[in-house]
């Protein structure tokens, strides 16, 4: 919503010191958002004075034709300005800028020599100064109107503040300099002048023109006058022409630009059709399907059934409320016209400008709800400028169709807009501030003025009261603390293997969860791969990536490829999100009302359609894990960094290492000899390792670039650990290298190991795998640590070697190992 | 030990004469004092310790004293013994400390060679000032809510009184998805709805998380973005009540400085409904008031949409966003770095933002 402040000012008794400054502030806390407040008289600096032309000499020679004037600004000596303008004569007043002077745009006035004279200043046209497209000449005031050397702002006009606001949804009537004066006179406690509080007359028993209201529920209201012989060249008075460019609307003719200022004054919008196009009597209905209609910005519209159209004998002619057609609307050289002001149902212009995509300054209007009890008053205003300016004969015939339902009375509780904003406000204070804004209030019973169809409810009552009272005045209170629980164990697991990936060197990304039908293919997926099911958005930002993730590893590896294309050469990047998994069932919810809870059941038949979000861990590393440096050589990263990784993550979730186990995979992406499953209490929960050379190389990523990926909603939750009885008795540490067939996982071996020695183990750890031809074909050696431990003496030697053969033993008869060296 | 019973001979008694004897230590010490290191000095030690140093030798005399002499010659000796390995102990002392200082410059190092074998890994600045935010309503007593992202129309729109005909339900607004009734849901408000279903009040919560709008990613806007959004239930909640939470984490995110300002605002779900502005002292281009997020009482609508009587409970919600306040808190100027994934963004915030 643009406009000025003297317009504003024409209907709000409002300060005459008013700041900028102030006037934004009143604005905010009215609820208004302040787009831009411009004072005009800052946009042109320096001397801008009202000047009168004494002589003009034409010059000649050169490509146009220039004049060397002098012009009495007021100053002892005429001034000398070279002008290229040519409509005006000696004589003549006009606007002048002095040298030193600055013009909009940064363009500075100074004295210089051109077409081989001096020029100290310049004489202005509309378009200079700011005011209007228009560039046909320099500005020639009406005679008398101010004398040479007085400031010309006021004059033409640049003594004004304009004012561009942005109205939320709910408050249609500050769509209007009506609405924004009101709040403003609130706001000051100042006088109010309702624009539309003029005597209009009503309908008459005849109408001046055959109409019939088919869809009384689309259109409550509909009042149209007629004038005939309106003079077809008359323009618009210069006052309003400004206004018009301050509200930042186009200047098309009388008869149109008297609909839009009355638009924007009042509130309601209007349409002026040209009587003589209209054929037979018009008809306001909804559009049937297939009909069309070619509205005035040339565009050829297929209406909807839900459209409310007004037409005559040849169809629709105006697409109601939201824009006219070509055929009916007036035109060059119409005479006798016909004025509409109706009133439309709000969601049916929402969903018609949705539709169509046109978003009118009047479909703006209706949409957020406009004063029913306009219509009369905006046509006899409109009726009244159009006769001063282009004369023509009024038809004393009025038509109005009023099927409007009157605003219902709502009851407030008298303690509510205290028990709801905290702060005291008495009943009578209450009345005051609502019936500021135009209720009328009988004691507990408010009922809410014409223009406020967004005040229905008693809650809509208080949040005025709170606004009008001032939201700044409310107290800061503490309310009574809440009962937390602390974090969910799910959201603690989180938050530890967030710091445990990062402590261990990854660098956390958060990537778009949006991929490309590409994707699983690229990956090399099985074309049974559950993870090719994935939700797909309607609307996608970019057609290239229209699926929701099922894994994350494919947005990482993207994220993985930005990096090194950036430069970076060793990279280790993490992110824990969700993935959607879609269900076997496309069903559509239950529909769910508002004007209760949702039973149980029905909720969970909701969320029965929701796809699955599990939360993912996923990390991809590529480069060296550890650098080369002074130090020595660097450590390039691979399978087992990934693996190790994984099992730091699930540790970091409080899984003791004991429940974890590694077990060879085959599962894409991953390289089919370097995957390991890893699994929890037996369950797998994700996969670790490198990636497949075929992917790597498809994907276009450095060799071993390794990764994993883990379904976090699959471990257990955190257990209370069980505290470990500490031994302050000796071990005994045994080494044992076994012989076994190379394809026995070292894992399985060490399970057996732990399993055999029995309860004495405190530990067991590999540290050596060694492989020759002395130990045969296909044979390696494992080399185990072995420390036992009693927790109530020192191990006798004898023990030990006992629970040493008894792990040995298991790992024969399990692998058929051999103690090497035996 | 034969000369125990060997006949007394002056002459032989000769070392045990105090002259003797101080010459004895006078030289131990002089030795000691010249020997240059500790090998140097155990070399000297059987000269003036030995078997056959003066002051062993001088004890062997004492046999051949008559008795009455025997005792006071043999004070004499084991005075001048313990006064030549005194001087023997405190010449080794002072060698060895010379020694451990030797050592202890031998073994000095370039303190400022890189040891970086480790490379360091970084935490997001989202993720962690997210954590910060849910921390300070922890201690306030709220609880942490997730919810999915994926979600059900229903929640997110009309039960948060967002009617089937306003804009925002468009799809120049909302992604929708190739499944009816679920949007990928335009705010973690959805997150307050599951609550009030689930949980009956007095409710505290928040819900911070990602949420979508199909607004093309650039220095300002990002289709997916982060919210953090709370809810109170309770009897007897007012919009003082809301202020003062407000005012109260403001405080605890950007110093005692900080309040809030509100400015009179429209939202489907709340009414009262506020934007509120934070007093942000710390801004690189100096203190000042700073767009901060939305608030308002819970609509009673919303209320009994979800179950919650509104004659007997009232409430707040708010939100603001966690871009939002990254970018004005830690001066992030674009919005694409956060979501491009470069090392160098994140890893400059290390473990929190």
């Amino acid at each position: 919503m643009k406009t000025s402040l003297s317009w504003l000012r024409e209907y709000a008794g409002l300060p005459a010191d008013l700041t900028v400054a102030r006037l934004d502030q009143a604005l905010t806390d009215l609820g208004m958002e302040v787009e831009s407040i411009v004072d005009q008289a800052g946009t042109i600096l320096g001397d801008l004075v009202v000047g009168r032309v004494l002589t003009v000499e034409e010059l000649t020679g050169f490509k146009k034709p220039i004049r060397f004037c002098t012009v009495d600004v007021g100053r002892e000596a005429p001034q000398e300005i070279v002008c290229g303008a040519r409509n005006f004569a000696e004589g003549d007043l006009v606007v002048v800028i002095l040298p030193g002077g600055e013009l909009p745009g940064g363009f500075k006035i100074g004295a210089r020599k051109t077409y081989g004279r001096n020029s100290h200043g310049m004489i202005c046209s509309a378009a200079e100064l700011g005011l209007s497209g228009d560039h046909s000449g320099i500005i020639v005031l009406p005679e008398g109107t101010a004398t040479p050397g007085t400031d010309a702002r006021p004059v033409v006009g640049l003594d004004d503040v304009l004012v561009e606001v942005e109205i939320t949804p709910d408050r249609g009537y500050e769509m209007s300099v009506r609405g924004m004066a009101r709040e403003l006179a609130t706001h000051f406690g100042v006088a109010f002048t309702d624009p539309a509080g003029i005597p209009a007359p009503g309908a008459t028993a005849e109408s001046p023109y055959p109409l019939t209201v088919e869809d009384t529920v689309g259109c409550d209201r509909f009042a149209a006058r007629v004038v005939r012989g309106v003079n077809p060249d008359a323009q618009s008075p210069e006052w309003m022409q400004r206004r018009l460019v301050a509200a930042g609307i186009r200047v098309i003719s009388l008869p149109v630009d008297i609909t839009n200022y009355l638009m924007i004054e009042l509130g309601q919008p209007m349409h002026v059709f040209d009587l003589a196009s209209l054929r037979g009597g018009l008809v306001v209905r909804r559009a049937r399907q297939g009909e069309k209609l070619t509205t005035l910005d040339g565009v050829a519209r297929a209406l909807d059934a839900e459209d409310m159209v007004i037409c005559d004998e040849t169809g629709p002619i105006s697409l109601a409320a939201v824009m006219g057609g070509e055929t009916s609307e007036w035109q060059q050289g119409t005479v006798d016209v016909l004025l509409e002001a109706a009133h439309w149902d709000a969601v049916m212009v929402g969903r018609t400008a949705r539709r169509h995509k046109l978003f009118s300054e009047a479909a703006k209007r209706w949409e957020r709800g406009v004063d029913p009890q306009l219509a009369l008053v905006a046509l006899q205003r409109a009726v009244e400028i159009l006769t001063e300016h282009a004369g023509g004969e009024v038809d004393e015939r009025i038509l109005d169709i009023d099927h409007v339902v009157a605003p219902r009375p709502v009851t407030l509780p008298a303690d509510l807009p205290s028990r709801i904003i905290g702060l005291p406000y008495s009943a009578e204070r209450v009345a005051e501030l609502l019936t500021t804004v135009g209720c009328t209030v009988t004691g507990d019973e408010v009922l809410p003025p014409s223009w406020r169809p967004d005040l229905l409810t008693p809650i809509d009552l208080v949040e005025e009261v709170a606004r009008l009272g001032g939201y700044n005045e409310i107290p800061s209170v503490l309310p009574p603390a809440g009962a937390s629980n602390g974090l969910t164990p799910a959201q603690r697991a989180r938050r530890s293997i967030g710091r445990a990936l990062a402590e261990n060197g990854y660098v956390e990304v958060i990537s778009y969860p949006f991929e490309s039908p590409s994707a699983p293919d690229l990956l090399g997926l099985a074309a049974d791969d559950a993870r090719r099911s994935a939700v797909r958005l309607t609307n996608p930002l970019s057609e290239e990536e229209p699926q929701l993730r099922t894994a994350l590893i494919g947005p990482l590896l993207t994220t993985l490829k930005r990096n090194l294309g950036r430069g970076h050469r060793d990279v280790a990047l993490f992110e824990t999100g969700t993935v959607f998994l879609p269900r076997l069932t496309a069903a559509a919810p239950p529909v769910l009302g508002v004007d209760r809870r949702p039973t149980d059941e029905e909720w969970a038949r909701a969320n029965a359609i929701v796809p699955d979000q599990p939360w993912h861990l996923a990390a991809v590393l590529a480069g060296d894990a550890e650098p080369a440096g002074w130090w020595g050589a660097g450590r390039a990263a691979g399978w087992a960094d990934a693996i190790e990784t994984a099992r730091v993550a699930v540790s970091a979730a409080g899984v003791q290492d004991g429940r974890v186990s590694v077990r060879a995979a085959e599962y894409a992406p991953w390289h089919p000899g370097r995957c390991a499953a890893i699994l929890v209490d037996g369950v797998g929960v994700g996969y670790a390792g490198e990636l497949h050379p075929a992917v790597l190389s498809a994907l276009d990523l450095p060799k071993r670039t390794s990764a994993l990926e883990i379904d976090l909603d699959l471990l257990p939750a955190r257990p209370v650990v069980e505290a470990r009885r500490i031994s302050t008795f000796p071990p005994a540490l045994i080494d044992v290298a076994l012989v076994l067939d190379r394809k026995v996982p070292a894992g399985e071996v060490l399970d057996a190991l732990a399993e055999g020695a029995g309860e004495l183990l405190e530990s067991v750890a590999l540290f050596d795998v060694y492989e020759s031809e002395q130990l045969g074909e296909g044979k390696r050696s494992l080399a185990y640590k072995l420390t036992f431990r009693a927790p109530d003496r020192t191990l006798t030697s004898e023990e030990t070697i006992a629970a040493r053969d008894a792990a040995v033993a298991l790992t024969t008869s399990r692998h058929g190992a051999t103690l090497r060296g035996a | 030990m034969s000369y125990r019973n060997d006949p007394y001979d002056p002459k032989q008694a000769a070392l045990l004469a105090p002259e003797a004897l101080e010459a004895a230590v006078a030289d131990a010490e002089k030795a000691f004092a010249q020997a240059g290191d500790l090998d140097a000095l155990v070399a000297l030690k059987p000269a003036h310790l030995g078997d056959r140093s003066p002051v062993s030798l001088a004890r062997r005399e004492i046999g051949s004293l008559p008795p009455a002499a025997k005792s006071d010659a043999g004070k004499r000796v084991n005075v001048a013994r313990q006064a030549v390995q005194g001087a023997y102990d405190a010449r080794q002392a002072e060698l060895e400390a010379d020694r451990a200082a030797r050592v202890l410059v031998e073994e000095r190092v370039d303190v400022t060679l890189p040891w970086a074998r480790r490379p360091r890994g970084a935490r997001h600045p989202l993720t962690t000032l997210m954590e910060h935010m849910g921390d300070v309503f922890g201690g306030m007593g709220y609880d942490i809510v997730d919810g999915p992202q994926l979600e059900l129309e229903w929640a997110n729109f009309d039960a948060l009184n967002i009617g089937p005909d306003n804009p925002v339900r468009g799809a120049s607004d909302t992604f929708f998805v190739d499944l009816p009734g679920l949007v990928m849901r335009t705010h973690t408000s959805p997150g307050q709805v599951r609550s009030m279903l689930t949980r009956t009040p007095p409710i505290y919560v928040v819900s911070p998380g990602r949420a979508y709008r199909t607004d093309e990613l650039d220095a300002t806007h990002s289709p997916v973005f982060h919210q953090i959004e709370g809810l109170v239930i309770d009897e007897g909640i007012t919009m003082a009540h809301l202020r003062g939470t407000l005012d109260h984490f403001a405080r605890s995110m950007f110093g005692p400085d900080a309040k809030t300002r509100w400015r009179p605002h429209y939202f489907p779900f709340t009414e009262p409904s506020a934007e509120f502005d934070v007093w942000f002292a710390q801004h690189r281009d100096g203190p000042r008031w700073v767009e901060w997020g939305g608030c308002g009482m819970v609509n009673p609508r919303v209320l009994t949409a979800c179950g919650i009587d509104p004659e007997r409970y009232s409430g707040f919600a708010f939100g603001m966003g966690v871009e939002r306040t990254l970018m004005f808190r830690n001066g992030v100027s674009d919005m694409r770095d956060m979501v491009e994934g470069d090392v160098r963004f994140t890893t400059n915030f290390g473990m929190e933002a």
